[in-house]
């Protein structure tokens, strides 16, 4: 494409086919203990 | 909202928000978007022709079109439903475990009152440590991982039950069959060589709690005689570091206040002091308080992640790179949808236990007797509260459900929501907005990565 480029496609469509199985990390959202932004975590399904 | 976009660093960012694409677009794709959906072809060209030709613009439209059609643009949000018919069982598979409700300094931005939660000082006996450990190993069903985070007040004036603690824990994880990650935040000022050796082995994450340069962290973080930390932490937060095994994550951890909104010189500072691994975050302090962030503060806040995003950029580049926590956003992987809409899973996945044993949603809500969802040593909780943080996902947030970073942030911290707004489901303003530029800067971070 000539006025595009794209970076990444996407893939919170294609991750519902995961179970949501949750092993992934907690994320804390408050600023007083490390606060993780949800989209820090790794996916830790296997 | 379906797409967001914005410009940084010279760049044209385009988010879709329900599939989580990511476009790096030029000005012709960037104005045509602002129309895309309300206007004809035809509307759009005369709307743009004093900026752009009309050969240009047709091709622009060429080009969004063919990403609609492929799900990378103006997609429509596939999980609501999915995600509000869900009636699977929730497991309790992290704890924030808050073994001293005391402190040896008097941080003036504590939201513990200097470690006592506004009750008594208290530090957790193993005893009730242990049955906490039992109480989250019986509740994770399935779930093979749990985190353990060991926190305050100052959880190393209690070390000894720390101690004891892991050891039952780590016997528990074999007969169950679990992985138990402890995670320890320290103020730094009781390590010495025998703890910060046995914080390397046993600690999956270490926080160690400096907030910048001298000044900064000696106006803020102080003993009870009102001196300044620095010059005592500043050492020992090296050594653990240089002892840390590199295959294992630190953190060197701040806060930001009112009075240093110029928080990338804090940022900067600790990258000269050799450490790699940084997290300098906002304070949240009700509005009367000094050091509590204002709303006329944000563009100088939104400056200072500007510019931390290019230093990371820059000394990335020059094969010096390091994290800065809240930049760390994998684009092209990261949770699932199912993570994103229900967050920090306060109340129903994460709890945290008092010295006494007493259970609540997280370490935020402790001491606020309306949200004790029970005891260690009953075993049980509140089943009805625990469903409301349940709930309390994006779809039943309408301020999240307009708000372009809903599948980054996941509706906020569900305690600062109830501080600020005395509701879980109304998220803090403030938050929001700096969330949203982390977000920005993060991921243009990631653009300027995948395009060198």
């Amino acid at each position: 494409m000539k006025h595009v480029k794209t970076i990444n496609v996407g893939t919170l469509k294609a991750s519902l086919a995961k179970p949501g199985c949750k092993e992934c990390a907690n994320s804390c959202q408050s600023a007083c203990k490390t606060s993780a932004t949800v989209a820090n975590l790794p996916c830790e399904h296997n | 909202m379906k797409i967001h976009k914005y410009r940084i660093f010279d760049k044209n960012i385009v988010i879709d928000v329900n599939s989580g694409a990511i476009h790096v677009v030029d000005d012709v794709v960037y104005d045509c978007l602002d129309y895309y959906e309300t206007k004809s072809k035809k509307e759009i060209v005369e709307l743009l022709s004093d900026k752009h030709s009309r050969e240009s613009i047709l091709e622009a439209l060429e080009e969004i079109e063919y990403l609609v059609k492929e799900n990378m643009l103006f997609t429509e949000d596939f999980y609501k439903e999915i995600v509000l018919n869900d009636k699977s069982p929730s497991y309790i598979k992290a704890m924030c475990l808050n073994v001293a409700h005391d402190c040896n300094l008097k941080c003036k931005y504590c939201f513990a009152s200097e470690g006592s939660y506004e009750g008594k000082r208290s530090l957790m006996s193993a005893e009730v440590g242990k049955k906490a450990i039992d109480f989250v190993i019986k509740n994770s069903g399935y779930r093979h991982n749990i985190e353990i985070d060991l926190f305050g007040g100052e959880p190393l004036m209690n070390f000894d039950a720390v101690k004891e603690i892991i050891e039952y824990a780590k016997e528990q994880e074999k007969i169950h069959n679990k992985n138990i990650r402890f995670t320890i935040t320290t103020n730094a000022t009781l390590l010495n060589d025998e703890i910060m050796d046995y914080i390397d082995k046993n600690m999956g994450n270490v926080i160690l709690s400096i907030d910048g340069r001298r000044e900064v962290n000696d106006n803020i973080r102080v003993r009870y005689d009102g001196s300044g930390t620095f010059d005592a932490i500043l050492p020992k937060i090296k050594k653990m570091v240089e002892k840390r095994d590199k295959n294992k994550q630190y953190y060197v951890r701040g806060t930001f206040t009112h009075e240093n909104i110029d928080f990338y010189n804090d940022v900067v500072f600790l990258l000269d002091q050799g450490f790699n691994e940084i997290s300098i975050e906002p304070v949240v302090l009700e509005d009367e308080n000094p050091l509590a962030i204002k709303k006329e503060d944000l563009p100088v806040i939104f400056e200072q992640y500007e510019k931390i995003a290019k230093e990371l950029i820059e000394r990335k580049k020059e094969g010096k790179g390091f994290k800065f926590y809240h930049f760390n956003i994998d684009i092209n992987g990261g949770p699932c949808v199912y993570k994103r809409v229900s967050g920090c899973g306060a109340g129903y996945e994460y709890v945290a236990v008092t010295p006494e044993g007493d259970i609540y949603p997280c370490h935020q809500f402790v001491g606020k007797e309306q949200f004790k969802l029970g005891n260690v040593f009953d075993g049980r909780i509140d089943e009805k509260l625990s469903k409301e943080f349940k709930d309390a996902h994006i779809y039943n947030k309408p301020k999240c459900m307009n708000c372009w970073a809903r599948f980054y942030c996941s509706g906020g911290c569900q305690a600062n929501n109830y501080s600020f707004n005395g509701d879980i489901h109304e998220p803090y303003d403030l938050a929001c907005e700096m969330m949203k530029k982390r977000i920005e800067c993060a991921i243009a971070v990631k653009v300027f990565e995948e395009e060198n």
